[in-house]
Parts: C-alpha cells; structure tokens; sequence
C-alpha cells in the first residue's frame, strides 16, 4: 500500500454553512504536487482556503502526516502550512524584505523578534527565489509579478511541510512562470515539499504535476494523473468550450481548440 | 545597511517623543497665569520652605493636570492606533467612530443621576459608565461594519452615532439642575482642568496597565496588520485579538471621557504623525511611539489652552482640532496619491 501525508476524507466545503462542493477525497503521497483545475468559479479558491484553515470544514476531515490537520490548533498549523493566497497584503512601509520575514512569524519569540538564525533563512530564501535586487523596494511599490515572488519567498521562510498556493502564476510573464515552478521542483526535491496549487495555465498543469484535481459544478469531477486527465478531448469538456459556435467564426480559435484538446 | 540607518532612526525618534514629554510636563507646570521660576519649583519639590499658594498652585492644580494630559493624551493616541489598525481604516479613532460620544452620553446620564440623588460621584463609577457607553457606541459600529464593506460609510455612520449621541447628551444637560449644569457643560466640551490627585493616580493605573496588555499583543497585531485571512494562516487567533483589540481600545477611550470628557482628533492624528516619523508600521515600536506621541501633542494642545489667551481658557478640543484637523486632511489627501 502506498503511503499517503496529506489526505482528505468526505471533505465538505462552502460558506455560511452551504456546501459548494461535498465528498472531496484527495491522496497526496510526501513531495508530489498537486494541481486543481475547472472554470472559474468552480470553487478551487474554497477548496484551498479550507485546507489551509481559513474557511471551516463543513464535513469530513483533513489528515497531514499522522495528524488531523482540521483539528490542529493555529500556531502549530502555521509551522507546518504556508499559504500564498491572492488576497492583497496591507504592507504599509514595508520592504521586500520586511515582508519576506513576516513569514517568520510562527517561530520567533513573543515579540516576534528575528534571531540571526531566522535572518539567515530569510537571506538564503531570498536569494533562492531570486528577489535580491529586490528586496530592500517598498512592497507596494513593485510590479504583480515581482510581488508574487516575494509572496513565495515569504512561506518558503515559513518552512512549512505543506504549501498551498492560489493561481500563483497569474501575474507572471512566461519566464518567471518557469522559474516559480522550478523553485517548487527543487523545493519537493530538496525538502520533500509537499505542494496543492490551482493553475489557469493547463500545459503547465499538466507538466509540473503529479496529480490534478478537476472540479466543476459541485462535486470533483476528476483525480487523477496528468496521464489520465489530459486524454481524449476532456478538458473541451471540463471548461465547455463552444467548438460549434467557434466553427462558423474563426478558423484561427478553432485550430486553438483542437490544440488544447490534444494536450 | 538600510536596516541600521532604520534602527538608528527609530531610536533618535523615541528619545525625542520622550524628552519632550519631560520639557513640556515641566513647562506646562512652570507656565500659566502666575509664573513660576525653576528655582521655586525645585524649592517646593525638595521640600524647602516657598511660598503656601506656589506650593497650592503647583502641587494641587498643575501637577496633577499635567500628569493627567501625559495619560490621557497617550491613552487616546493608543486608543486611536488600535482602532485604525482593527479596521484596517486610516481616519478610525475614537471621535470619529462615536466612540467617545457615546461615554459622554452615559457619563452625562450617571452624573445627573448621582447628583440628584445627591450622592458623591465616584471616580469608579464614572469609568464604568463610560466603559459601557464605549462598549455601547463599538458595538453599533460593530453592527453597522458588518453591513457597509466600505471605510468612508464606515466613518459616516461614526460620525451619525456620535451626533445622536451629542444631542441626547445636550438635552439631558439641558433639563438638569441649575448646580449639575456648571459641571456638565466644562466637561462636555472636554478639558483637563480640575483633576484631584487621587483621580490621576486611578487613570495612571488603568492606563499603564491596559498600555503593557497591548504592548505584549504587538506580534499578533503585526500579523493582523497584513489582513485577517492573513493573521490566520500564522496561526493567530484572530477571534480573539479582535475581541481583545476592541476591549483594550473601549477602555482606553472610555478612560479618557470619564476625566476630560470628549477629546478630539488626537486619536486620528498622532499615530499618523508617528508612523511618518519613525518610518515603520511595526506595531512594537508605534505602541510606545503613540504612547509618547499622544502625550507630547496633549501636553502641547492644553499648555497653548491655557496660557495663549489667559486668563481665559480655551476647551481642549478647540486647540487640539486646530492641529489635528489639518493632518487629517493631509492624511486624506496623501493616501489619495498612493495607488493601492
């Protein structure tokens, strides 16, 4: 039997005590990435947002190592969780690098005082996600992109065994893109990091992950391998992409379409 | 580098804040409608013999109000602080969210009351009675926060709480008695005048200790600062600090409109004016900073009340809009330019 570190059981998720989507199973084994895809407003922000902690569970549990993740308190949580969200921080007079060791948080003293060990972690963190140049900027002053690196640098400091990332390629050009998902390579290689994702961009879903969850409407409609995900015209299907309507107008989409089926 | 230069500069800024607590408690206990000499007031303080009414000036009357504009003034600061930071809302304070004017309206009702009845009017019973109009005033704030997601709306409907308040307020002072009115309508309009020593020693505790409590949730308020979903995933018990947040700054501000009554803008203004100095939002050092700051622009506000137009005096809040309001409107206009 293989052995999993994170999992999810009957999990239920939604807000105000609606359910958006019911009996989520994931089983993710130590150092695999996992990807969520679907249309917008399929609910992959709430299913992040209740692993991470921030939306309550409205059913089932989530498990990390031997433990019931939903039911550990905050402070341990933190140490083994980080999270880049796309909720925009309120950084009032703060650099970079100000930012970045706020994700030292969890582990410095009662008043959050950084020790030279939690400096070090802090410089050799921004070094490995390359925002050297960076780090001494206002944070509000740098460009999307640029803030969503520094965003990842700051839960990499958290050290965590679990990261959970929201569309954290959005704002990114196509070089930066590649290097945020190296980062995270070399991050499950080096720490056994574990990593749950949601992406807009399917080919690179469909390279970096080990396994994708596809939702839609109110339920997963797919777990699986890239392998088995990306086969026979599913994801046409899974995004309900109009082949018929896009016939008669453009040849250029249309060719478009059939490339993203066959990815 | 940067770091040092930083460091160095939060320092420089905190010694300032305090020496000039230090000069403007002693000027304010040095200047006023009789003029003391240093030499008389060190005479008096190592006991020597002076003159009776000196001593009666400066024992009973100034120090006593200078030591209670250096509390209240930092209680206000901190209490504005908190509240800005809770609602993540750069004008919030005391005044303007109604705060203040709801201790007033209770306060006003507990001191007619009492003094109908003719019984004495206790320090204890007018911060709890200020406390519960504070308490009162947040959670219709409260309620109404849920339901506007906006900051202006947030301040307007302050603001609306704050003039029902007033005007419940000014109808019961005026159907009270000929003697209550007197002593009503000097501390509705707020002023540290007047302040009994055994007062001042009640507010010193109260405030010092409510001060340490917020000092030792600086790290969670760090965390908070960044946004609450935020503060969460660092594993922060956001339930909690709230609660907490809203308590610490109720008492605070409810401190304050027990003994001065309702004081205006120093909420707002200072711990702007300190956060520009010191070039940081790290709440360990705006904490002590607000602390200082709120005492230092008091200080100044009631020296300038009571000495530029002697022997009349001016109400506290007159002095302390005429400088607050101008960094209000500059705060307005600065965040304007700043793209979020």
């Amino acid at each position: 039997m293989e052995q999993y570190y994170f999992q999810t059981k009957k999990m239920c998720v939604g807000y105000d005590g609606k359910p958006v989507i019911k009996n989520i199973e994931i089983a993710l084994p130590k150092g695999e990435i996992l990807t969520l895809i679907g249309p917008n407003g399929a609910g992959k922000s709430t299913v992040l947002k209740s692993i991470a902690g921030q939306l309550r569970l409205l059913g089932g549990v989530t498990v990390l190592g031997e433990e019931l993740l939903s039911e550990m308190n905050g402070a341990k949580r933190a140490k083994k969780v980080s999270v880049v969200f796309t909720d925009r921080l309120q950084a009032e007079l703060m650099t970079c690098k100000d930012v970045v060791a706020t994700g030292r948080y969890p582990y410095t003293g009662r008043f959050g005082m950084l020790s030279k060990e939690d400096e070090q972690i802090v410089d050799e963190v921004i070094e490995l996600v390359q925002i050297t140049d960076i780090q001494e900027q206002d944070f509000r002053k740098i460009s999307d992109g640029q803030r969503q690196r520094v965003l990842l640098a700051r839960a990499i400091c958290q050290e965590p065994e679990l990261l959970i990332l929201d569309e954290p390629t959005s704002y990114l050009d196509i070089r930066y893109q590649l290097e945020f998902l190296s980062v995270l390579q070399e991050m499950r290689k080096k720490k056994g990091l574990t990593v749950i994702m949601s992406l807009h961009e399917l080919e690179l879903a469909k390279r970096i992950s080990d396994k994708i969850l596809c939702l839609k409407g109110a339920y997963v409609e797919r777990y699986g391998t890239p392998a088995e995900i990306f086969e026979n015209g599913y994801i046409g299907q899974l995004f309900d992409i109009p082949k018929n309507s896009l016939k008669q107008t453009d040849n250029t989409l249309l060719a478009y379409v059939e490339q993203i089926e066959t990815l | 580098m940067q770091k040092e230069c930083r460091k160095i500069r939060c320092r420089i800024v905190l010694v300032l804040l305090g020496t000039g607590c230090i000069v403007f408690l002693l000027c304010n206990i040095l200047y006023g409608s009789v003029s003391i000499s240093f030499c008389d007031f060190i005479h008096i303080f190592t006991g020597k013999e002076t003159e009776d009414t000196y001593r009666q000036i400066l024992m009973d009357i100034r120090f006593p109000r200078a030591v209670s504009a250096f509390w209240l003034g930092g209680a206000l600061a901190l209490s504005g602080y908190l509240l800005q930071t809770f609602f993540h809302n750069p004008i919030a304070g005391p005044f303007v969210l109604g705060i203040s004017s709801g201790s007033k309206l209770t306060v006003a009702v507990t001191m007619v009351f009492l003094l109908g009845n003719s019984i004495r009017v206790s320090s204890t019973a007018l911060i709890l009675s200020a406390f519960a109009g504070a308490l009162l005033s947040m959670g219709f704030v409260l309620l109404m926060s849920s339901k506007v997601n906006n900051m202006s709306m947030l301040v307007i409907c302050g603001v609306m709480i704050g003039y029902i308040c007033s005007a419940v307020t000014d109808f019961i002072v005026t159907f009270a008695d000929d003697a209550d009115i007197v002593n009503l309508h000097n501390w509705s309009r707020g002023s540290f005048s007047g302040m009994a020593w055994n007062n001042v020693i009640h507010m010193s505790i109260i405030i010092s200790l409510t001060c340490i409590i917020v000092f030792f949730l600086s790290k969670p308020i760090s965390a908070f600062q960044l946004g609450e979903n935020d503060a969460v995933s660092m594993g922060v018990n956001v339930r909690m600090l709230r609660l907490g947040m809203i308590l610490l700054s109720s008492i605070l501000s409810a401190c304050v409109v027990a003994y001065a009554g309702p004081i205006s803008f120093v909420g707002i203004a200072v711990p702007h004016l300190v956060k520009t100095m010191l070039g940081t939002s790290r709440p360990i050092l705006m904490i002590p900073a607000c602390l200082l700051g709120g005492s230092v622009f008091c200080l100044a506000c009631d020296l300038i009340a009571r000495t530029v137009f002697a022997p009349t005096e001016l109400s506290i809040s007159t002095v302390t809009a005429v400088f607050g309001a101008p960094i209000v409107l500059w705060i307005m206009t600065k965040r304007r330019r700043e793209v979020f």
